[in-house]
């Protein structure tokens, strides 16, 4: 029992493992912000690693907690983006008094995340998000002498609390109808009876909440625009990535008998998101909601994948968040390089960046063209996986309108590219100094950006894990 | 004979260019690696005529095949046949043209040349691939480049082009990527494999779909009309070599794809649709022609006139006859290298000059004999003097359409021809306003092609005249391919 305990939840207990690890150099000594960075990014550099090693599949307390190889994968995705977190921030995190509460706020949300994806009922399942979204909302408040980020966090509180609330709303009625708050149990007791669809628009509604599925956005933008960039980074990486992972086993596992109902639904409401997203990502100038609003479309993308009900679908949502991680962290890293030390964060004031800063320049080229979906950048192969996913239900008018979002999010991704290497500026930004982690972090976004499309078997080892 | 070279070699000259220090470095880099494409574009032709004589009729040759996402059935599939050679060969004729006439570019050469680079590359991978998600790869890659290239260098309304130019080109791919899902999800069988799927009856209900999709959205790569408008605004902003890759490869993509991917796989929907497809290429080729009546820009002259030579590939392309087909092909290679060497001249002109109006040039024959000669011999190429490529073109497809005995397509062909007349108009009058008359007092000075541009230009001509004189060596490359294309024509019997 001990052995399959320690086996089964290893990626949650080193986690929990760090947490504490850090709690006690907090109390107990005197480092300096550097040396303390330098160890925290080992750790969870060796916790990355150490989640490909070790893997197992099973249940524990009676199938509350349950673990296989995918999601041993999707932890590791997740590891990763906090690895690259406390790389590309770390000239933001050294300068903080509280690094160390940021580290242990941040790893306390992706405890709550990991348990999340191996939840094996509902109750888990909640208890689970709770954990994983309220050290965020503390996240979000890092920058204690700003306003905008008091007011950041108590947006993202109050909504998470009112997400909260509909999803124990559509908990306590799906277990009025089944009897059964288990994930194993519950796909067997749904028959799609009104109050069952009832029960799970509820639960969706949480879910959207979370991935900012419009019409469930309009937290998002204030928020990412008033947290601190790693923050903000987090909120629509990890948090969206784990959310996404979860999603996916619910709607492909318990809810899988009302596939013809919620089918519907995922569409429209992936038509809504992308248009809605694009369009307002069209005029924002703040390059943080810039990226707030295009990663809500990025959502309605992966919705189309989601909406297949298949191997591929599933196959292609989790190397499409892969490829998310690197190309939207690389261009929050360069936007919170750039904001660290020069304050700026319009999309005017990119004028002219190529001249002075050609390596950040060309990172942040790759990573919205990635975004974009052009060719040869990994966010290519993504894309155009979640919607051959998505054509296989033969619907082409939804995939002809998801393609022609591409090129309306395409001119927006243009409008940043062409600012940064075709407009003049009299003052371009400074030569920013980046510090050697920040740039290794850059480099690993970069390279994923190139190599996790061209290099097949990365795709190949995703559908390997699900089949 | 390996095809991945085709591919290696520009991605190796382009991270070559990276690794360069100083700006001459980077030009010798670049000029050597696209004169190594140069010499694989007719080592390639040798190798493929050898094999052709040593009886190989096998319909692609050198094929290679890897595995690439298997669980999408996508493989890296290449291989060639007559029509594709016919392209790489242009495409590595324009390209060292391309490098040479660069020579004097300052700003930022070395990302200038990178980019130009991985531009050939996209297109040679283009060119090779025999499967439709490669095809689509290598169609989209080379959107950065190009947006980069007019964005950056060009000049005049240069990002409102550059933009324009990204997000048509980006339209017709995202119209490929849907045609190309429904032939994946609708067909009976789920592959992308371009030789599979020609041996495949894809549904006509699907093909009736998709074939406009596909063809439409290739269709705006070639300035199908109305699909067209990028077309003057992209060349005239983009830098010279821009303008050349853009014309003379970039346009060549969109032909080629109607031709392999919507019609040779969707015979009933091009039979289906050909008449709509002969009717928007004859607005195309009249209304070119008669839209550079009216331009006063040497840029804008060639930009209007590309969109009416276009015209002729689509329209050889929807007359579904073998002769008209390999027409079309041929138009595509003499179009390619024609509008090519127009660019090098207008950016010769242009450099030394520092105007592109017609009417502020004249007499320039004086100062700069060479470079007026080349833009007489390009002229008189455009409007269809025999002897050069581009009379032996427009005359196959002529004569193919010809071949299609009732009223409409007569009409068709006929009105297409009359364009030719227009062509003579707009293009001899804008190269006697520019090359006779009285020379303005500040062109005294100017001085005459370097060596540089002399190479360029005299390859391109090589080309041309190659064509233009022992045209059957293009014909005999090209219509065994065609043929193939038409055999899976004429199988099917709905409409017509």
């Amino acid at each position: 029992m001990l052995n399959d305990f320690l086996i089964l939840m290893k990626s949650e207990l080193v986690i929990a493992f760090i947490i504490f690890l850090l709690l006690f150099i907090k109390v107990g000594t005197e480092m300096t912000n550097d040396r303390l960075l330098s160890l925290v990014q080992i750790l969870l550099l060796a916790n990355f690693i150490y989640s490909f090693f070790f893997i197992a599949e099973g249940d524990l307390f009676g199938g509350l907690f349950t673990t296989n190889t995918l999601m041993t994968f999707q932890k590791s995705i997740l590891s990763l983006a906090v690895y690259l977190i406390s790389l590309l921030f770390s000239d933001w995190l050294k300068k903080s008094e509280h690094m160390l509460e940021f580290f242990m706020l941040m790893l306390s949300a992706v405890l709550g995340m990991f348990f999340m994806i191996s939840s094996g009922s509902l109750l888990m399942f909640f208890l689970a998000l709770e954990l994983s979204t309220i050290p965020v909302a503390a996240m979000a408040n890092f920058d204690l002498e700003k306003k905008i980020a008091s007011e950041a966090s108590m947006k993202m509180i109050l909504s998470s609390a009112f997400s909260s609330g509909i999803l124990l709303f559509g908990i306590s009625m799906i277990y009025g109808i089944t009897g059964s708050i288990n994930f194993a149990e519950i796909p067997a007791l749904l028959d799609g009876s009104p109050l069952q669809i009832l029960a799970f628009v509820f639960l969706f509604t949480a879910f959207a909440f979370k991935l900012s599925i419009v019409p469930f956005h309009l937290w998002t933008a204030d928020v990412y625009e008033g947290a601190p960039v790693a923050v903000t980074s987090f909120l629509s990486v990890v948090s969206k990535g784990s959310i996404a992972f979860i999603l996916l086993t619910t709607l492909y596992k318990t809810f899988a008998p009302m596939h013809e109902i919620w089918y519907n639904m995922v569409i429209l409401l992936s038509i809504v998101t992308m248009i809605v997203g694009n369009l307002f990502a069209l005029r924002q100038q703040n390059i943080k909601r810039f990226l707030a609003f295009s990663s809500i479309a990025q959502v309605g993308f992966i919705l189309v994948g989601l909406s297949s009900n298949s191997i591929e679908g599933s196959s292609s949502v989790v190397y499409f968040v892969l490829i998310y991680v690197f190309s939207n962290l690389a261009a929050f890293g360069v936007a919170g390089a750039i904001s660290q030390q020069t304050g700026k964060e319009r999309i005017d004031d990119f004028k002219g960046l190529y001249q002075t800063n050609p390596f950040i320049s060309w990172i942040l080229a790759l990573a919205l063209f990635s975004l974009a979906g052009i060719p040869p950048t990994a966010g290519f192969f993504g894309k155009l996986f979640l919607i051959t996913a998505g054509a296989s239900k033969g619907n082409y008018l939804f995939i002809t309108i998801a393609a022609l979002n591409l090129i309306v999010s395409l001119y927006y991704y243009l409008r940043v590219i062409r600012s940064v290497f075709m407009d003049k500026n009299e003052q371009p930004i400074e030569i920013i100094y980046l510090n050697p982690s920040a740039k290794l972090g850059m480099i690993i976004c970069g390279a994923g950006i190139v190599l996790v499309g061209l290099l097949s078997w990365v795709y190949d080892y995703i559908t390997t894990l699900i089949m | 004979m390996n095809l991945t070279l085709l591919i290696l070699l520009p991605l190796l000259t382009a991270v070559a260019i990276l690794l360069m220090r100083n700006a001459t470095q980077v030009k010798w880099t670049a000029l050597i690696g696209s004169a190594a494409q140069f010499v694989f574009a007719f080592v390639l032709l040798f190798a493929f005529r050898n094999a052709r004589a040593g009886g190989n009729e096998a319909q692609m040759l050198f094929e290679l095949k890897y595995d690439w996402f298997p669980a999408w059935h996508i493989a890296f599939h290449l291989g060639v046949d007559g029509i594709s050679v016919a392209m790489i060969l242009l495409t590595s004729f324009v390209v060292i043209a391309g490098v040479l006439v660069s020579w004097n570019v300052t700003k930022m050469t070395k990302e200038f040349f990178f980019l130009l680079i991985l531009l050939s590359m996209g297109a040679y991978g283009f060119f090779i691939s025999l499967d439709l998600f490669i095809l689509f790869f290598f169609l989209e890659i080379a959107v950065i480049p190009k947006y980069l290239l007019i964005g950056v260098w060009g000049s005049g309304k240069k990002e409102y082009a550059a933009n324009k130019l990204a997000l048509m080109l980006m339209g017709g791919s995202a119209l490929v990527l849907v045609g190309m899902l429904g032939i994946y999800f609708g067909g009976t069988e789920r592959t992308f494999d371009l030789m599979t799927l020609s041996q495949l009856h894809i549904p006509v209900a699907v093909q009736k779909i998709c074939f406009p999709l596909l063809f439409v959205g290739f269709g705006v790569f070639t300035a199908l009309f109305p699909f067209h408008t990028w077309v003057p605004d992209g060349h005239s902003s983009a830098p010279t070599a821009g303008s050349m890759f853009l014309a003379g490869i970039s346009m060549k993509l969109g032909g080629y794809g109607c031709l392999r991917v919507a019609t040779y796989i969707m015979p009933d929907g091009a039979k289906e649709y050909a008449n709509i497809i002969i009717v928007l290429s004859t607005i195309a080729i009249l209304y070119g022609a008669f839209a550079t009546m009216m331009q006063k820009d040497l840029k804008y002259i060639n930009a209007y006139s590309s969109v009416s030579h276009c015209g002729f590939v689509l329209l050889g392309i929807g007359m579904l006859t073998k002769t008209a087909m390999t027409g079309a092909v041929m138009q595509m290679v003499s179009h390619g290298l024609m509008t090519a060497l127009f660019f090098a001249v207008i950016g010769m002109i242009y450099e030394r000059t520092h105007t592109r109006q017609v009417n502020e040039m004249g007499g320039l024959l004086k100062v700069m004999p060479f470079i007026t000669t080349v833009l007489f011999i390009v002229g008189l190429c455009s409007l269809g003097l025999p002897g050069l490529s581009g009379f032996v073109a427009e005359m196959t497809i002529f004569m193919g359409s010809w071949q299609n005995p009732d009223p409409f397509h007569r009409i068709a062909t006929i009105a297409a021809c009359m364009s030719i007349v227009v062509t003579a108009v707009y293009i001899l009058r804008a190269i006697g306003k520019t090359a006779m008359g009285p020379l303005k007092a500040e062109f005294n000075n100017l001085d005459d092609a370097k060596w540089n541009e002399k190479l360029a230009a005299i390859i391109l001509i090589g080309g041309i005249v190659a064509i233009g004189i022992a045209p059957f060596w293009l014909n005999d490359l090209v219509s065994p391919a065609t043929e193939i294309i038409m055999k899976k024509l004429a199988a099917v019997h709905v409409g017509m």
